[in-house]
């Protein structure tokens, strides 16, 4: 590179650091203060962009700047007083459930708002156009927004360091509980912080505008990214998501500039991996408070006795006569039902009793799965030894992932597992050659003896049936206290001889294990695998099952599955808008009842 | 006894008026701004053929449903028009990975599906299969389409920018190879591949100015198309350039871009402002009148996918798999850009699609300069294809 294009490439790198940091700072400040993992920070931002859009035709674009920026903190703050108000006694992560049945309803909003065609907004009057910088054109709006992060981070600098209010949400950020007990009002505390990150989320999307059009898939597409910076710069550190910013816009400008574009797929994800590797708790991150409360005062886990597994019986019963006495369709159906509830229940195993939570779990699946074409089309192995296998790449996988990942704690741990899985990803969507790239590989079809439905349907049964009860049993084995125990009292479980972080690798590797047969076998059912397999969505469909069900239950996640899956399925074919639905139905479910499913049953039934 | 007059009164009864079941599946929610116009185009075919009688004294009846836009959920999908709602056809599908994996279980359960939107090469080659067919002209054929246009400019430097997944890898390989092979002292000075929906436009604009060719070849499109068209323009990227976008005048992705768009590009699309054919009108004619808006890409593409499988079926006599394949390969019929084939050799159409250029009127993009490039004209020789489809 030249100089010049050196140069250049710097300002660019700066520009784009500008619009990352007006993204995540929202986002950094809520999760600072409330500890809620907002995946509706994406499509509070969508909100933003689209609001701007349609209004800069109305009212010219710099008021439409200020009321979509107004416009999207009010929205903000009808979402804290209205939804998760209601969740911050529940168990912790519930609201990330409520997040998520957001994201779905503001997604298909837009989509009824404002139409399906990208909605292309004006230029910025008065930075129209480019100046001339050491020979190329720049164009002045970047130039503009290069002022505008410092500006707006100078801003957030006085009025947490300055303001009456900015220090008690910085009391608040570093430890809650204690703030509450001398007499500050978390409830308006916590709207107003929500307020504000919407506020900061619709800015930087009103900004975006001339920059971008607003569509309908912005939301998704912005929110890892967001995370990426709230995370290596540290949660809750406003500087520290500045400085992160800075480091992924120009990581991401000079690999475009020396050729390495490809790269850019995951490099931001490299770089949190590396970041939380050396620096547990990112750039400019403190260790968190221990949060007082929620999980520590779990009651354990009922044991599966005999009565209860007594009780289950009729279930599977059920399960065995059903491809006799329904459609094939139906066993289809289950089938997935069965290989979902696997991987749920294999989340729930390192996430309920362990505390352990995977922001990327998708990714042991989806090794499961790729193991099991590769050895099946590549390897030319029986389907039947593929199948067996398969688990083996998932195994590998949490070996090593899973030991730097428990290395870390909480979100931390949650979000290197994310870069992970997405580093994953990224190797199985661009290695063309083994993984067939972003296409997959198709013609993974079971042996003969398996291809009809039921008989597949029966084996699914046998193996994913057999693999949740041996992960159930192994919760009431010594091996299942242990990892409950550095759960709820890491340092008594190794003054009583425990090896904390081997259990928990331990129990991350079974976890993974076990997401690897319900992915190999999910293979098989399909006949074809993709990417997608592996991707974040997947990934939060498995958190989204075990919270729907109950974290804090033994059988929960499994009935999340079965009803997750058979919502999307039907409600896909009976509304249009079915992402919205799906949307509502999470959102009434979440809070009717915030244990999940099995929770209420087990508080209002007896255990 | 009572079993094979149950069977004889239902073969009557397919005889007799039973409606032929489509099962039709798309990501709608996945990629509404082609997909809604998709729909739209094949009900005004449904209507219009079943207002006709039907074929062969048979109504069609589709049963639609949303994808969910993985190929997991899709082939679930597939299982449940198959074996639930018995379909005697299935069609649709929108991203390559999701067609792909449909036609593959298609091939297993031995039922037809028509690949109407996916682009991939691999559906009818690599990974083709008896029972597959698939509408749109192919990444290639486009590619292959665009290339005399490249080639005539003599421009020796050129650089590349494309999505990166399977179709803007195909897209570029095949746009490398075929101008090589037509202009051999071409040369590839820069390739720019970012991740798809996330162009970092002002950062691909400088590296490709950077790189000073005298022409780009792009296949970028959607929200990347949009980004990196302003980007260009603010910079200067496209002055004194000439650029070839692979389905930029495509109504879907042309119409967003406005008073931006950039003039002289040369690109693959559908000026339907323009086309006075006969065939062309009545379409249009019946599509403003049924739905009070213009037809875009997918809406053409909707309509003839459900008018080719109510032809094959007419010719066939019956909707069973393999005298429906039979009828379909070989297909002649009508469509809006004139006449078709549907090729024996890999099951793919012969559609084709606008070549033109870019231009602005009154503050919108619109075609000039087009011609209509007819897909039987941009195909590999015969016995490479049959060497890439192996079976």
């Amino acid at each position: 590179m030249s100089a010049a294009a050196t140069l250049l490439q710097f300002l660019n790198g700066l520009a784009a650091a500008s619009s990352l940091f007006l993204l995540a700072a929202g986002l950094s400040l809520i999760f600072g203060v409330s500890r809620i993992v907002n995946f509706a920070h994406g499509s509070l931002y969508m909100l933003g962009m689209y609001l701007a859009v349609w209004l800069s035709a109305r009212a010219g674009y710099w008021p439409s700047v200020a009321i979509a920026a107004a416009g999207v903190a009010g929205a903000a703050a009808l979402i804290e007083m209205l939804v998760l108000r209601r969740l911050y006694k529940a168990p912790e992560l519930l609201q990330l459930l409520a997040t998520f049945a957001l994201v779905l309803l503001i997604r298909d909003l837009a989509l009824w708002a404002w139409g399906p065609e990208d909605m292309l907004g004006p230029r910025a009057p008065g930075f129209r156009d480019a100046v001339t910088i050491a020979g190329s054109r720049f164009p002045t709006y970047d130039l503009l927004l290069i002022v505008l992060g410092p500006l707006v981070f100078f801003f957030l600098h006085i009025l947490l360091r300055r303001t009456r209010w900015g220090t008690l949400v910085r009391a608040a950020t570093e430890d809650r509980e204690m703030a509450s007990a001398l007499g500050v009002n978390q409830r308006w505390l916590f709207t107003a912080v929500f307020a504000l990150g919407g506020l900061l989320a619709g800015l930087g999307g009103a900004l975006a505008i001339p920059r971008e059009p607003a569509n309908l898939e912005i939301d998704l597409e912005i929110i890892s990214d967001a995370f990426v910076v709230v995370v290596v710069g540290g949660l809750g550190s406003i500087p520290g998501a500045f400085l992160a910013a800075l480091v992924i816009g120009e990581v991401k400008a000079f690999c475009i500039g020396l050729g390495y574009s490809k790269i850019t797929l995951a490099v931001e994800f490299i770089v949190m991996a590396l970041v939380l590797v050396v620096r547990p708790w990112g750039l400019l991150g403190k260790p968190m408070a221990l949060a007082r409360g929620a999980a520590t005062v779990e009651l354990p886990l009922g044991r599966l006795e005999s009565k209860t597994a007594l009780a289950a019986l009729p279930i599977v019963v059920v399960l065995l006569l059903a491809p006799l006495v329904t459609g094939q369709y139906t066993v289809v159906l289950l089938t997935d039902i069965i290989v979902f509830a696997l991987f749920a229940v294999s989340l729930h195993f390192m996430m309920g009793p362990g505390g352990l939570v995977s922001f990327g779990h998708a990714a042991y699946f989806g090794l499961g799965a790729y193991g099991a074409a590769l050895l099946l089309l590549r390897a030319q192995w029986p389907m039947e030894t593929a199948l067996v296998a398969a688990p083996l790449f998932a195994l590998a996988g949490a070996v090593v992932f899973g030991w730097f990942s428990v290395r870390l704690s909480g979100v931390y741990m949650a979000m290197l597992t994310l870069a992970f899985a997405q580093i994953a990803w990224s190797v199985a969507f661009q290695w063309d050659g083994v993984t067939g790239g972003s296409n997959g590989l198709i013609g993974v079809w079971p042996a003969s003896w398996l291809a009809s439905k039921s008989a597949y349907y029966y084996l699914a049964l046998l193996l994913c049936g057999g693999c949740i009860a041996a992960l159930w049993k192994v919760l009431d084995a010594p091996f299942g206290y242990s990892v409950r125990a550095t759960r709820d009292s890491p340092l008594r479980a190794e003054a009583i001889g425990i090896d904390v972080r081997r259990t928990r690798w331990l129990a991350f590797i079974a976890a993974g294990t076990f997401a690897g047969v319900a992915g190999a076998v999910y293979a098989f059912s399909k006949g074809s695998i993709s990417p997608e397999t592996l991707s974040v969505p997947r990934s939060v469909d498995a958190l989204v099952m075990v919270l729907l069900g109950g974290v804090q239950t033994l059988t929960g996640p499994a009935w999340g599955a079965a009803l997750f899956t058979w919502l999307a399925d039907a409600l896909s074919r009976e509304f249009a808008y079915w992402r919205a639905a799906i949307g509502g139905v999470v959102l009434i479910l979440v809070l009717v009842f915030p244990r999940g499913i099995a929770g209420y049953a087990r508080e209002r039934f007896g255990k | 006894m009572r079993l094979l007059m149950l069977i004889a009164a239902l073969a009557c009864g397919s005889a007799l008026g039973q409606p032929i079941k489509i099962g039709e599946l798309n990501s709608y929610k996945v990629f509404p701004a082609f997909l809604e116009p998709y729909k739209k185009g094949w009900q005004l075919a449904v209507e219009e053929i079943n207002a006709k009688g039907g074929v062969n004294g048979r109504k069609l009846e589709v049963v639609s449903r949303d994808d969910g836009g993985t190929p997991g959920d899709a082939v679930r999908v597939a299982e449940e028009l198959i074996s639930r709602e018995k379909a005697d056809v299935l069609m649709g599908t929108f991203a390559s990975n999701v067609g792909l994996a449909v036609a593959n279980l298609a091939g297993q359960r031995r039922i037809v599906f028509l690949a109407a939107e996916p682009l991939t090469d691999k559906i009818v080659w690599q990974d083709g299969n008896a029972y597959t067919f698939r509408l749109r002209p192919s990444t290639y054929m486009q590619v292959a389409m665009l290339v005399p246009e490249a080639a005539k400019l003599k421009k020796r430097r050129w650089a590349i920018v494309y999505p990166n997944y399977e179709y803007g890898q195909s897209a570029t390989e095949s746009f490398k190879r075929l101008l090589k092979a037509a202009q051999p002292d071409v040369e590839f000075v820069a390739e720019q591949a970012p991740p798809l929906g996330k162009i970092d436009a002002g950062s691909v604009v400088q590296a490709l100015a950077d790189a000073k060719p005298d022409a780009i070849f792009s296949s970028l499109f959607a929200a990347d198309l949009q980004k990196f068209v302003r980007e260009g323009n603010t910079r200067g990227l496209f002055a004194n350039r000439t650029v070839f976008n692979l389905l930029g005048g495509e109504p879907e992705y042309l119409d967003p871009l406005k008073d931006e768009t950039p003039e002289g590009w040369w690109v693959t699309g559908y000026p339907w402002q323009y086309l006075q054919t006969p065939e062309h009108k009545r379409f249009l004619d019946a599509y403003q009148k049924r739905w009070n808006d213009y037809p875009r890409q997918g809406s053409v593409v909707g309509y003839t996918a459900m008018y080719a499988i109510a032809e094959g079926v007419r010719k066939a006599g019956s909707t069973r798999a393999d005298s429906l394949i039979g009828a379909l390969s070989g297909l002649k019929m009508e469509s809006p850009f004139g006449p078709i084939t549907w090729r024996a050799i890999d099951h793919q159409s012969t559609m084709g699609a606008y070549v033109g250029q870019l231009a602005k009127k009154n503050g919108r993009g619109v075609m000039v300069n087009w011609r209509y490039a007819d897909g039987a004209r941009y195909q590999p020789s015969d016995a490479e294809v049959r060497k890439l489809r192996k079976q």
